[in-house]
């Protein structure tokens, strides 16, 4: 049971990462476009932290919690540069 | 394993990976920017919670001690996730991104725009 609840967990975190691929491509603003990427960062937490339990081990928790910083800090960052025009005054 | 574990963690899984699916699709289907930030960032961070939570039975069932270090990246997202949501959504406002026809109080966003930070006294003479 556990198994077959992992694979439908891992399809349904699959359309999700597609359907913000989507907003990613078609998004009007760019603004739509950063928060598209940040929620493709969230999803590919998820997806990684899934995979690690499919396959039992933890190395993938590293690897997952510096995705998490990453896209935060590429976030603010994007949103910064909209905003002042630099990143770091 | 025992069947009671592995249900609680295929409901935790299930739950967050519903909630993260309802995110995205949240993020097709609404009209602007605006309503659209509302959909992502509540419902994946919940649903990355849960995913978390189910992560961190299994890998303490498996183990045999307590594991929570599952729980940082919850901390550090449901720190992170406002902080974003809050820099897109004043981004979105200063670049005057359109919004649908029927947002209510619409015209303060042009006072808002004009307004400083306390204390930033450099542009008023």
């Amino acid at each position: 049971m556990l198994e077959w609840s992992m694979i439908a967990v891992g399809v349904m975190l699959c359309v999700a990462l597609f359907l913000n691929l989507w907003r990613l491509l078609i998004g009007p603003h760019v603004v739509d476009r950063i928060l598209a990427l940040d929620t493709m960062y969230i999803n590919s937490i998820a997806l990684i932290l899934l995979y690690g339990m499919y396959n039992g081990t933890q190395l993938y928790f590293e690897a997952a919690l510096l995705i998490a910083m990453l896209g935060f800090v590429s976030s603010v960052a994007f949103g910064k540069y909209l905003l002042r025009g630099d990143i770091i005054e | 394993m025992n069947f009671w574990v592995e249900l609680l963690i295929s409901v935790l899984l299930i739950l967050g990976g519903v909630f993260v699916l309802v995110g995205s699709i949240g993020l097709i289907r609404l009209k602007d920017l605006y309503v659209r930030l509302h959909a992502p960032t509540k419902a994946t961070t919940l649903g990355l919670g849960g995913i978390l939570l189910g992560s961190m039975v299994y890998m303490s069932h498996q183990h045999g001690y307590l594991t929570i270090h599952e729980l940082l990246i919850t901390l550090f997202l449901v720190i992170t996730a406002p902080v974003t949501a809050h820099i897109l959504a004043k981004v979105a406002m200063h670049h005057e991104v359109p919004m649908m026809k029927r947002t209510r109080n619409a015209e303060h966003v042009s006072t808002a725009r004009k307004q400083q930070a306390p204390g930033d006294t450099k542009d008023q003479d």
